[in-house]
Parts: C-alpha cells; sequence; structure tokens
C-alpha cells in the first residue's frame, strides 16, 4: 500500500517537474532561434545595429534606433496616461466598492476589456481617436496627421489598464483589515489610511501589476501599427510619426526577401526579447526589493 | 472513436489517389485565384490550396519546397535565379497601381510624372503648386499641405510604385530606390490598401498609392497619369493590359512600368505563379502544367469581374512555350499545343 502511494508521489513530481523544464526549454530554443537566425545581421552590423537611425531595405542599411526609440516611448508614455486610472480604479474596486452590484459589474468590464481583440482597439484608435488627434493638430497649428505617438500611446493605455488594474484590486483587497483598523483608531481619515497604509503595504504587488502592462505595451504590434504612422525617421515629438519594433516586424517579415533583411527583422525581435527581460528582471527586483 | 475511423477510412476509399495541390504566396491576386481555384476544382476535382501570406513569403515557401508553387508580383533577381536556377516564371494576370487623394468635392485630377515623383518626394508640399495648376487648369486646388500616405507593410504594390518611380526620376533612383518596402523620406503609412484608404479619407491633402482593383471596389477617385508616349492614361483593366501588349523576354521576367504602349497605363506590373521546372513527382507535375494551362487560358475569363486585368495574347503565347518546359525526368509533361 505503502508503496504505491509512493509512486503516485513519484510520478507526480515527475510530471511537475517535466512542466517546469519544458517552459525553461522552450524559452531556451526560442532564445537560440534568434541567435542563430539573426547571426549574419549580427555579423554585418554589430552594435551598430542598436545606435544605427537608419532602415533602408533597399541599400541594405539596417538600424533598428528610430524603433528601439519608438518602443520605449509609446510603452512609457502609455503606462505614464494609465497609471492614474489604473491606480484610482484598483483603489475604488478594492476598498470603497467591496460588495453589491456596481463592483461585479466594473470588475467585468475591466476584465472585458482585456478581452477585446487588440485589431479593434487599433480599428477603434483609426475612426475616433484620429480625428480627435487631428483637431488638437490644427488647433496647435502643426501639420494634422493624426497618427502619432502619441496616438499610439493613447490606445495602449488604455489596452494596459485591465493587466494593472486586475491585479491592483486584488492585493489592495488583500491588505489584512487589522492595520487598517488600526490606522482608523489613530485618527486617520480614509484618505490618509489608503496614503500612508495601504499603499504602502500593496506596493510590491501594485508595482507587479504596472510591470505586466508595461510588457505587454512594449510588445502590442497589430493596433500601434495602425495608429503610429509607421516612419522609420527619427520622431520629433510625441506629434511626430514613429513605428515600434513589434510593429516593423510585423509589417516587413511577409515580404522580406533576401538574407541580410530577414536577418535583420529577427534581430529586431532579439532585442525586443531583451528589452522584455530586461524589464522583467528589474521589475522582478522592484517587487522583491520593496516586499522586503 | 471506431465509427469516426471507419468514416474517415469510408471517405480516403472514395476519392482514391485524390490530388491537391499546395500554394503560397502574393496577396494581390488572391480575390482572383481562388474564384479559379475554385472554378477549376468544380470542373476537374483537383484541389488547390493557397495562402495569401506575400510575394516574398511564396518565394520562401517555394525555395524551402514546402510548396508545389508559389506567387509574385515581384519577379526573382539573376542572382537570386543563379542560386537557385530551375525555377519558372509564369504570368497570370496583370495589375495596376493608381494614385488616389482626398481634395474637397474629389475632381478627377492630372499627374505627369516629374509632378508625382515631387510630390512623393516632399519637394511639391501644396496642393497649389504651380507646377499641378498648369496640368489641372480646370481645378481649383486648396492651399493645403499634401500629405503622403503610404503603405506601411513591405508589399508588391510599393514595389511597382517605387519601380515606376525609379525609372521616371533620376533623384528617385539615387536617393530612394525600388523595393517592396523602402526608405520613405516623408509621409505616414497605413497597413495594407485598407489602412492605406482609410487614413486617406480621414486626412484632407492627402494623397497615396493603392491597387486598382481596390480603388474600383471602394469607389475611390484616382489621377489621370501622363504615359511615356505623352497620353493621358485613366487607369482601368483595358489600358492595364495594353501596358503588358510590348515586346518582353521570353522568360517574361520584366518590369513594364512607365511602358512604351501609347495607350498602355504607366504603373502596371504582372503578377507570377513560380514552379520548379522539373518537377518532383509525375502525376503532380502533370496537374500543376494542366493548371497552369488553364489559369492562362480559359481560366483569363474570371479577371474581367474580379478588376484583374488579362493577358494579351502576346504574353500568353510566351506563357504556353514556359508551360511546356515543366517536365519530369527531363521529359515534358504537357504536350505542346494540347488543348484540355
Amino acid at each position: 500500500m505503502v508503496d504505491h502511494y509512493s509512486k503516485k508521489e513519484l510520478i507526480f513530481k515527475k510530471i511537475l517537474f517535466l512542466s517546469g523544464f519544458f517552459i525553461i526549454a522552450l524559452l531556451f530554443t526560442i532564445f537560440l532561434t534568434l541567435i542563430v537566425s539573426s547571426f549574419p545581421s549580427i555579423k554585418a552590423f554589430g552594435l551598430g545595429f542598436l545606435s544605427g537611425k537608419v532602415w533602408d531595405p533597399v541599400f541594405s542599411q539596417y538600424g533598428c534606433f528610430p524603433f528601439l526609440l519608438g518602443t520605449l516611448i509609446t510603452a512609457g508614455l502609455a503606462l505614464f496616461l494609465s497609471f492614474f486610472f489604473s491606480l484610482s480604479i484598483s483603489i475604488l474596486i478594492g476598498e470603497y466598492l467591496k460588495k453589491g452590484t456596481l463592483p461585479f459589474l466594473l470588475k467585468g468590464l475591466i476584465d472585458l476589456l482585456a478581452g477585446i481583440p487588440s485589431v479593434i482597439y487599433g480599428f477603434w484608435g483609426l475612426f475616433f481617436l484620429v480625428p480627435i488627434v487631428q483637431k488638437i493638430e490644427v488647433f496647435l497649428g502643426i501639420t494634422p496627421y493624426g497618427v502619432s505617438i502619441l496616438t499610439a500611446s493613447l490606445v495602449l493605455s488604455i489596452m494596459i489598464i485591465p493587466y494593472s488594474a486586475s491585479i491592483g484590486r486584488e492585493v489592495i483587497g488583500l491588505v489584512p483589515s487589522e492595520i487598517k483598523e488600526a490606522g482608523y483608531s489613530l485618527g486617520a481619515t480614509r484618505y490618509e489610511v489608503i496614503r500612508k497604509v495601504i499603499l504602502p503595504y500593496a506596493k510590491g504587488g501594485l508595482s507587479a501589476g504596472f510591470l505586466l502592462s508595461l510588457g505587454r505595451a512594449l510588445g502590442e504590434t497589430m493596433a500601434v501599427t495602425m495608429v503610429i504612422g509607421n516612419s522609420a525617421l527619427l520622431p520629433k515629438n510625441i506629434f511626430s510619426p514613429g513605428n515600434t519594433m513589434a510593429s516593423v516586424i510585423a509589417n516587413e517579415i511577409t515580404e522580406a526577401t533576401g538574407k541580410l533583411y530577414l536577418s535583420s527583422l529577427i534581430e529586431i525581435g532579439l532585442v525586443l526579447f531583451f528589452l522584455t527581460t530586461i524589464v522583467n528582471i528589474m521589475g522582478n527586483y522592484i517587487v522583491g526589493r520593496v516586499k522586503c | 472513436m471506431k465509427i469516426l475511423l471507419l468514416l474517415a477510412l469510408l471517405l480516403a476509399a472514395c476519392n482514391p489517389r485524390k490530388i491537391e495541390l499546395q500554394g503560397a504566396g502574393a496577396s494581390f491576386p488572391y480575390p482572383l485565384y481562388s474564384k479559379m481555384f475554385e472554378e477549376y476544382y468544380k470542373e476537374f476535382n483537383v484541389g488547390i490550396n493557397y495562402q495569401a501570406i506575400g510575394s516574398g513569403g511564396g518565394i520562401r515557401q517555394l525555395l524551402a519546397k514546402t510548396v508545389d508553387f508559389g506567387a509574385s508580383d515581384v519577379f526573382m533577381s539573376d542572382k537570386e535565379l543563379k542560386e537557385s536556377p530551375n525555377i519558372l516564371h509564369i504570368p497570370i494576370c496583370l495589375g495596376a497601381v493608381v494614385i488616389t487623394y482626398n481634395l474637397p468635392g474629389n475632381p478627377k485630377i492630372k499627374l505627369t510624372p516629374d509632378v508625382i515623383a515631387d510630390i512623393f518626394l516632399g519637394k511639391i508640399k501644396k496642393w497649389n503648386d504651380k507646377r499641378i495648376k498648369e496640368i489641372n487648369p480646370d481645378i481649383a486646388l486648396p492651399n493645403k499641405d499634401i500629405i503622403v500616405i503610404r503603405r506601411s507593410d513591405a508589399s508588391g504594390t510599393t514595389f511597382i510604385f517605387t519601380d515606376y518611380l525609379s525609372k521616371i526620376s533620376k533623384d528617385w533612383e539615387k536617393n530612394i530606390g525600388k523595393g517592396s518596402m523602402v526608405n520613405w523620406k516623408i509621409g505616414l503609412g497605413g497597413k495594407g490598401n485598407a489602412g492605406v484608404t482609410s487614413l486617406i479619407k480621414q486626412t484632407n491633402g492627402a494623397i497615396g498609392y493603392i491597387e486598382l482593383t481596390y480603388a474600383m471596389e471602394q469607389n475611390l477617385p484616382y489621377a489621370v497619369i501622363k504615359n511615356k508616349k505623352g497620353n493621358f492614361i485613366e487607369p482601368c483593366i483595358s489600358s492595364v493590359s495594353l501596358a503588358g501588349d510590348i515586346e518582353i523576354p521570353d522568360d517574361t521576367r520584366t518590369s513594364i512600368v512607365d511602358t512604351d504602349n501609347p495607350f498602355g497605363y504607366s504603373i502596371s506590373g504582372f503578377t507570377w505563379i513560380l514552379v520548379y521546372k522539373e518537377q518532383g513527382e509525375e502525376k503532380k507535375g502533370k496537374e500543376l502544367a494542366k493548371l497552369l494551362w488553364w489559369m492562362t487560358h480559359k481560366g483569363q475569363e474570371y479577371t474581367k469581374p474580379l478588376h484583374y486585368a488579362s493577358l494579351p495574347t502576346l504574353v500568353v503565347k510566351k506563357a504556353e512555350v514556359i508551360i511546356s518546359l515543366i517536365s519530369y525526368n527531363g521529359r515534358p509533361l504537357l504536350k505542346k499545343g494540347a488543348n484540355f
């Protein structure tokens, strides 16, 4: 009998290890494929690929700096724009509206936002946001392109709200009532409790949520490519058209003929891979430090 | 489970040695090809599975031998063919790129090659520039910025358009060149014909290029363009067919932009199906050759309703010779002149 059970345990444990190992192996092989496939481009341009400002498939000149910059600006700006919304929603659902239909409805709607396909966001941006941005540009006296880094960031900021908000509301809901009550018993107002008790306690989880949404913003392709203007020139300001790494890959990989062209596109994928890894490592570090 | 297996076996038994051809490539002729393949299936019971993954992808898949035929709007260069000889190009139909715009009232404007080049180079910046006014004396052109809209995704449409610009403008050829993706100095990119069209519709003073078929379906305005012989030509399927009605090389790998035909529309091009000259399987190869023969002959009747330009007779004759080269073990698979 005992033997039989321990055998089951062993098999169970083996399955767990195997799945864990499978994920590691998968990630490693993806990484390996990216490196091998981008080798011709790495050999041809070296580190200049990162700082190169010209992307010219006709004359085989490839540098991804404008796209790297575009990715960082759009994702960063989107995170900034969504920050206050996500935080407010998290506090509202996690602290103010704990029971009843309203928070239920709100939660459902936010989760729904995460489920909308990105091409729908893209179309919404193209048909709703672009004319608004054009009006702003006419008002400011600049050429009314409508599609720009700003438009892309606005679309992205809405797309990433559900990721940070749903994690945020969970961690805020998890703050033990004892410490909140301790705050109130010392005479603190609700605002003060949120500001000085809840937020510091939930900081780690909140940051994790924002990092997750940042990762989403870095890799978003379809919605961005529809509203960013897809220009390989360095953006002058947030009203300029730009491009992101994911969007360039999606736009050009289908027709990329020639070894160097294809491998340069794959190298952009490799750079994006590194970028998300760095963001994740940084995130884990921040979350870990805040928790301690 | 057993019933399912049995059913599968039965189904398999019903279609003994059914042949299915696999193809992949250009998205531009996709609507035409799917219509042709559907009709071909009805007539000959040969299924053809075509994936519109783009011209570059089509060539890659053919080289990797994962498909029986590739399709491309861009012919393989001499250098590419040197690396992988034994590939034939069979022209199937012609397509064209038109210049569309968003102006008050959308009048029919006329454009000349040098004006087009300078607009897309960013040298002509306003709609009421005197060079545009000179060719369109009857149209009230607004004092508005010209906003150039182009494709953001690499495409055969961009190739034909930049091929044309490189041919008519030294400046363009030297600084930008031709390709399915080029380093644009100005303008905004929209994804696909649909992306370009919606940007143009939303932006006053926009100008851009899209496929003729798409412009006709969407009822968009497009410019009349002066060709090499000095005639202003309205893009339509007959003027596009005429563009290909010129002396071309026997392997049909040629660009016909800026055509010599006095009534041809300047920004036109062939689209090809690419196959191996020496086929790996006799039966499959034979079906493929038959299909290509059908597409260049009887299949041509499906071009017009879908706004594609049919092959000129001269080109069909060249295609016949190329199809008769398809062989297995060195023996041609279709007897010459054999009409089936």
